[in-house]
This record gives structure tokens, C-alpha cells and sequence, in this order.
């Protein structure tokens, strides 16, 4: 099952983005006041 | 000047009208497709005794037709509505975006021609032939630059969930498709997969669970989050399960796939951990799943009025009803029993038309009015109708398949004393044919109401013209 050597690294490297992606999403601020972006979509147009 | 002045102060909906028809168009025609192959395996004599009308060949060109036409268009239409609204800018590269339209249903129609014709790289899900695939690749890559190139150039600083959600989906959807598709051409419209055997095997169902857990997943769950909560006229629930929902789930899903091997040349520890990551996937889906119903607390009478609404709860109940289904047959003892019976095909129906398909419609029965300048659909009498004929013929679907599906698992594996097998196998074949047909009955009430909604949308478009939305003032606190 030599694929499994790259569908597995394939895998962690994708979770590996998705952490940054996480790591970006807290740092930069996008979950604060997060029930306040619930209600915004509601009054945009 | 005058036009560069609109151009910045309006969405870019041109697109989105043209995905949102075609959805339409495409839905009735993949459907409609879906009918006669259950009609052959009723009566096989409506193969015609040509190749290019068999079952093998018209069955990939359901299921290309109905994901990829029908929930590929709806997708894109609704990720360039929402994208826009909740970033309140235009669509990043307009032109772009144009040519996703246009090559997207190119791809459609090679995939109409070529398929009947018997070209196939015979994965399933992934069929279509390489010059195809580097055709889907361009439209992915480019319908990847306007998605994020639009959040790039946001007014608010929030990136909306729903957004998270479509951008998941493209990106991984890119993903698997260059990884699975990856084939050596022997000739035009022919060749041999970078994999063999066991090894393709698994490549196919990494990219065919995934296609599931990104495409008809996470790209409808970022409908979900953006319409139910506009049609309810209630912010979602609790917004920040809504995030723990997302991250969670793309966490967990791309270890599901194998799954889909139990029983085959797979080692065996990598289908107990392709068990285990589907059981786990149970708790994101069921939060996400609760999250969207309860949005509605205390709208509840909203249900009876708004058939648009009823669409996207009831579409909320499949997701929950196959998410709880489809672990529990990821189970290797129940697994044992479903595989490859008519269960497995009656499971993914309830994804596909009560999940996938029922969120589609509330989102364009939400989105046509508007794009049309109208106030509400052409008739509000025909979308009643829809629902009723679409919830009954899944229920009919589901449950026919469920009983043949157990029923022939059972056939299967019944023994005698003796060590013999009770039934063979035409036996079993031949014990499910009631439930083809009520399962025929199922997908005609459906497909009647796909073609009601074709003509509700047509009508509206026609009564209507196209309408220029202008974006609103970006809000002083962000």
C-alpha cells in the first residue's frame, strides 16, 4: 500500500493549512464579537 | 465614467442568474436521466438494446449531471450571491467569472456527449476523460481566484461563515480532483490512471468520500448558513457553534474515505481508522445540523406559511437523518450486511435529493425573485406544490431502497443447515423488483417537481427583468 505514503502526508500537510488557516482566524481578530456577525447579514440589504 | 461608477457601486449578478437557470435547466435533465435508469432496471427493455442508451453508460451521466450540472451550477450561483452580500464588494475579476460560467458548461456538455459514447476513466464520481479533467481544472482554478480574490477585497473585516464554508470546499475540491485524476494519456479521450489496483482503489474513495464530505457538504452547508438564516429573518442559532461546526468538520473528514473499502485488499488498520473518523464525524454534522434547525426558535409558525423555509428545514432534517445513517454504516458489522445492496444507494439519495437537492431549491427559490426584481417567486401556489411532490417522492425512495436494500443482504447471506446458500442470486434480484418501482414512483414525484420549479423560475424571470443591486454603505463600526 505504497499510496498510503502519499495520501497520508498529502492529509497531514492539508491538516498542518487548515491549522494556519485556524491560527490566522483567531489572531486576526475574526472571532471576536462573533454573535454580533450573526445578526450583521441580516441587515445588509 | 458613468459605468465605471455602477460597476463599484453594485453587485455583480449577472453570473448568478446565469448558474441559477441553468441549475434549474440541468436539474430537470439530470434527473430526468435518474427516471429512465430506474425505469431500466424495472423493465430492461428500455436499454433499447443500443450501447450508447445502456444503464452503464446513462448511470454515470445521472450522477455527473445531477452533482456536478445541477449542484455544481447551484454552488457556483449561490457562492457568487452570498460571497458579494456578506463582503459587500463587487465580484473580484468579472470577466473571470464569466468564463466559469461558459467553461463549466462546456464541461457539461462533453460530459453529455462523451460519456453516452463510452468514453470513461471508469472512477466513479470522475469519470469524464483527461482533455476534460484540464478543462475542469482551468474553470476550478479560476473560480478559485474570484471566490478569494472577492474575500481579499472586502469592505467588512468579518470573514462570514457561509464564506468559510464555499472556500473549504473549493479548495480541497481542487485538490482532489489533480490528485485523483492524475492519468497518463494513451490517445484522445484515452487513458490509464497513475494508480493500479488496491492503490486506486484508494485514491478513488479518498477523492469520492471527500467529493461527499467538500462538495455536496461543505458547499451546501455554506447555503445553509447564509439563506436559512436570511428566509427565517433570524441569525443563525448560536454563531459560534457555527464555527466550531466548520472547523471540526474539515478537521475529521478527509480520513472517512476508506470506509468505502471494508472487506477489500486494504489493510486492515486503515479501514478501522476510516471507521472510526466516520463515527466521529457524527458530533460536527449533528451540531451543525441543530444549529440550523433551532435558528428557527421562535419562528416556528414561519413554517406554516413559507413553503421557501420548509424547503431549507426539511433539507436540515435529510443532512441530519443521512449524517446519523451514514456513520452507522461506516460500522464494519453493519457494513458487512449494506454493502453493496440497494442500501447504499438509498442512503446517498437521502443526501442527494433531501439534503443537497432540497437546500438548492429554497436557496433559488430565495435568490430568483430578487435577481429578477420581483418580490416573490411567479407563483407561490407551484412552490407548495413542489415541496409536497419532492418530499413525498423521497420518502417513497428512501424507505423502498431501505427495505430491498436490508432485504437483500439478508438473501445474501442466508444459509442453510447444510452449509449451501438458501437463495441464489436472481432469486434476490427478482424479490426487489416491487420496490424498483416504487422507488421509480418516488424519483417521477420528484422529477415533476424539479420541472414545476423550471417552469416557476422561467416565469419569474420572464415577468421579471434584470434587477442591478447596489451595495449598501459599509456599516461605521467596522
Amino acid at each position: 500500500m505504497d499510496i498510503l505514503f502519499l495520501l497520508i502526508p498529502l492529509s497531514v500537510i492539508l491538516v498542518l493549512v487548515i491549522l494556519g488557516g485556524l491560527w490566522w482566524a483567531i489572531y486576526s481578530g475574526q472571532f471576536e464579537d462573533v454573535e454580533a456577525e450573526g445578526e450583521r447579514i441580516l441587515h445588509e440589504d | 465614467m458613468q459605468d465605471l461608477n455602477t460597476q463599484s457601486t453594485t453587485y455583480d449578478d449577472g453570473v448568478v442568474r446565469q448558474f441559477s437557470i441553468m441549475a434549474c435547466v440541468w436539474g430537470v435533465v439530470g434527473m430526468l436521466v435518474g427516471v429512465i435508469i430506474a425505469a431500466q432496471l424495472v423493465f430492461p427493455e428500455l436499454n433499447l438494446g443500443l450501447p450508447w442508451t445502456s444503464f452503464g453508460r446513462l448511470r454515470p451521466l445521472h450522477t455527473n449531471a445531477v452533482i456536478f450540472a445541477f449542484g455544481g451550477c447551484a454552488l457556483f450561483a449561490t457562492s457568487y450571491f452570498v460571497v458579494q452580500r456578506t463582503c459587500q464588494t463587487r465580484l473580484f475579476a468579472g470577466k473571470l467569472a464569466s468564463f466559469t460560467f461558459w467553461g463549466w458548461q462546456l464541461v457539461i456538455l462533453s460530459a453529455a456527449v462523451s460519456l453516452p459514447l463510452g468514453f470513461t476513466q471508469g472512477k466513479e464520481y470522475a469519470e469524464l476523460e483527461w482533455p476534460i479533467d484540464l478543462l475542469i481544472a482551468v474553470v476550478w482554478v479560476s473560480y478559485a481566484i474570484v471566490f478569494f480574490g472577492t474575500i481579499a477585497k472586502r469592505k467588512v473585516k468579518h470573514i462570514y461563515v457561509a464564506n468559510w464554508f464555499f472556500g473549504a470546499f473549493i479548495l480541497t475540491v481542487a485538490l482532489l480532483h489533480i490528485v485523483n485524476s492524475a492519468a497518463i494519456p494513451a490517445s484522445f479521450m484515452k487513458s490509464y490512471s497513475a494508480y493500479s489496483g488496491a492503490q486506486d482503489a484508494m485514491v478513488q474513495w479518498w477523492y469520492g468520500h471527500n467529493a461527499v464530505g467538500f462538495f455536496l457538504t461543505a458547499g451546501f452547508l455554506g447555503m445553509m448558513y447564509y439563506f436559512v438564516p436570511k428566509q427565517a429573518e433570524r441569525p443563525v442559532y448560536s454563531y459560534s457553534l457555527s464555527i466550531v461546526h466548520f472547523w471540526a468538520l474539515i478537521f475529521t473528514y478527509m480520513w472517512a474515505g476508506p470506509h468505502h473499502l471494508h472487506y477489500t485488499a486494504l489493510p486492515d488498520w486503515t479501514q478501522s481508522l476510516g471507521m472510526v473518523f466516520s463515527l466521529v464525524l457524527l458530533a460536527p454534522s449533528w451540531g451543525g445540523m441543530i444549529n440550523g434547525i433551532m435558528t428557527l426558535s421562535g419562528a416556528w409558525h414561519k413554517l406554516r406559511t413559507d413553503p421557501v423555509l420548509r424547503f431549507l428545514i426539511v433539507s436540515l432534517s435529510f443532512y441530519g437523518m443521512s449524517t446519523f445513517e451514514g456513520p452507522m454504516m461506516a460500522i464494519k458489522t453493519v457494513n458487512s450486511l449494506s454493502h453493496y445492496t440497494d442500501w447504499t444507494v438509498g442512503h446517498v439519495h437521502s443526501g442527494a435529493l433531501g439534503w443537497v437537492g432540497l437546500v438548492s431549491m429554497g436557496a433559488l427559490y430565495y435568490m430568483v425573485p430578487r435577481l429578477f426584481g420581483q418580490k416573490q417567486m411567479y407563483s407561490t401556489k407551484a412552490i407548495e406544490l413542489h415541496f409536497w411532490l419532492a418530499t413525498i417522492g423521497i420518502v417513497l425512495y428512501i424507505s423502498a431502497l431501505w427495505i430491498s436494500g436490508v432485504m437483500e443482504g439478508l438473501m445474501w447471506r442466508s444459509i442453510n443447515a447444510d452449509g449451501t446458500l438458501t437463495y441464489t442470486f436472481v432469486e434476490s434480484v427478482k424479490a426487489k423488483q416491487p420496490y424498483y418501482i416504487i422507488r421509480l414512483l418516488g424519483g417521477l414525484l420528484y422529477l415533476s417537481g424539479m420541472t414545476i420549479m423550471l417552469w416557476n423560475v422561467i416565469k419569474t424571470a420572464t415577468s421579471g427583468k434584470a434587477a442591478v443591486a447596489s451595495i449598501p454603505p459599509v456599516a461605521a463600526h467596522v
